[in-house]
């Protein structure tokens, strides 16, 4: 069962599939997000994929400082993520609203509804921050899947 | 059923070589790719970390028909992918059960069926939308499918696999085997035909509701379909010999296969639903349906 746990750490940790969320950003993040998968910088090599669908994605990336009209779609994306997950909240504004704070259409900041594992603030963020976040999201998700199995094999 | 065929199920070309390879080809398709954007591309273990990585997730609980029916649907193709591929005359087996091009056929399709099927299961608007896609251009490209496989059969006057796996020079043979190639990109929905799962326009088209395990059997299935259409047109084209020199060359047209449709479809950019059934019924249609008149002409020559 340890060599197991091993193997799935191992594989966890190596093809974390992301899915990506605005809920309300200007958009800079995302293209920074995306700039991640070109050929510069090229996140495959790592194993990181977009993908199309929340219920096949392992890390949530999500850009925005949470408007009012995005709650709701960042709390159902969130669900539908299948466990073990972690989130990554890309850019200044899920970390703390950045310049839109006390706006009244803003809800955030993200941790007020979800868990957020990994924070990379920036306006925007660099992509090798964005990586260097993922890869560490990467890193809790293949740990709290393994602390979950062997909580799992004690309650057996 | 009897010893060889489950030989050739569990050991080559079945099981043991199949899923490995499937793995393989999975991961030149997207070094291809990789390397055609001058990236580097992704680890050679990494469909192997995808596959376990799905397998440990935790999906939803679904109840009734529709869980079952779920997990039917990327079932099957892996069981049909298998038994496909452990019929290919790899080996030129004389005993046992051996089937025909007619049987492989069916079996070919399974996948895309079952695809279509679970776009329609999964009650999801984008999965509807990929099934439809599917069964539009699974009837586009199969026309020209089955016109090429007529045409070798009319020239070497059998359907049976094991006379398709001896060589011939008949041009008849290689118009069919160019047919066959046309299709391929259509049936592993790949560029230029992948509008039935286009990720950025309908997210995961038929798959959008799958996670876990079943979305980890689909990957199978996909790569398996890459080992037996590959290792189809491979038994058209190899040549006879030794046991072991037709296991060798039956490897590597499979991979020179891959590598080339993988590149091609890096090259192309995604066509319209039109733009495809376009292609296969004015241009590839016409063709494959004049390769079958000219082979019963040339068959019926007095």
């Amino acid at each position: 069962m340890k060599l197991f746990n091993r193997l799935m750490h191992l594989c966890r940790q190596k093809s974390p599939f992301l899915f990506h969320l605005n809920s309300g950003s200007c958009n800079g993040c995302d293209i920074e997000l995306v700039t991640c998968l070109s050929p510069r910088y090229d996140v495959e090599q790592v194993g990181i994929r977009l993908e199309g669908s929340p219920r096949h994605a392992d890390i949530l990336c999500i850009t925005g400082p949470v408007t009012r009209n995005t709650l709701e779609a960042v709390k159902t994306v969130y669900a539908q993520v299948c466990e073990p997950k972690a989130v990554v909240a890309l850019g200044s504004c899920p970390c703390s609203c950045n310049v839109f704070a006390g706006s009244p259409v803003i809800e955030g900041p993200l941790s007020k509804y979800i868990p957020v594992d990994v924070y990379v603030p920036g306006c925007p963020p660099h992509p090798d921050a964005i990586i260097e976040g993922i890869e560490r999201a990467a890193k809790i998700l293949a740990d709290r899947g393994v602390t979950e199995a062997e909580k799992g094999e004690k309650q057996q | 059923m009897n010893a060889s065929f489950l030989l050739r199920f569990f050991l080559f070309p079945g099981l043991l070589f199949a899923i490995p390879a499937s793995w393989f080809y999975v991961w030149v398709e997207h070094k291809a790719v990789a390397r055609m954007q001058r990236r580097i591309g992704p680890p050679l273990l990494q469909p192997f970390y995808d596959f376990v990585k799905l397998f440990g997730k935790r999906t939803p609980s679904r109840r009734g028909i529709e869980a079952d029916l779920l997990l039917l649907w990327p079932t099957l193709p892996v069981l049909s992918m298998l038994t496909a591929i452990a019929m290919l005359p790899v080996l030129f087996h004389s005993r046992g059960f051996s089937g025909d091009a007619i049987l492989l056929v069916a079996l070919l399709e399974m996948p895309s069926i079952c695809y279509i099927l679970a776009g329609f299961t999964s009650g999801s608007m984008f999965g509807e939308i990929g099934a439809i896609r599917e069964a539009i251009l699974s009837v586009a490209c199969n026309v020209v499918f089955l016109l090429s496989i007529v045409t070798i059969a009319v020239t070497e006057k059998t359907f049976r696999l094991s006379d398709f796996a001896v060589v011939s020079s008949n041009p008849g043979r290689w118009i069919g085997v160019f047919g066959i190639l046309l299709c391929i990109p259509a049936k592993l929905r790949l560029n230029p035909f992948s509008t039935s799962s286009a990720e950025q326009e309908i997210y995961s088209g038929s798959l959008t509701e799958y996670a876990g395990a079943a979305l980890a059997m689909w990957d199978l299935a996909h790569g398996l379909e890459w080992v037996a259409l590959t290792g189809f047109v491979a038994i058209l084209v190899m040549p006879g010999g030794a046991w072991w020199l037709r296991a060798i060359l039956f490897v590597l047209i499979s991979f020179a296969e891959v590598l080339l449709l993988s590149t091609f479809a890096a090259a192309t950019g995604r066509m319209t639903l039109d733009g495809a059934i376009r292609f296969y019924w004015r241009w590839a249609a016409i063709l494959a349906l004049l390769a079958v008149l000219a082979a019963l002409y040339v068959r019926f020559l007095p």
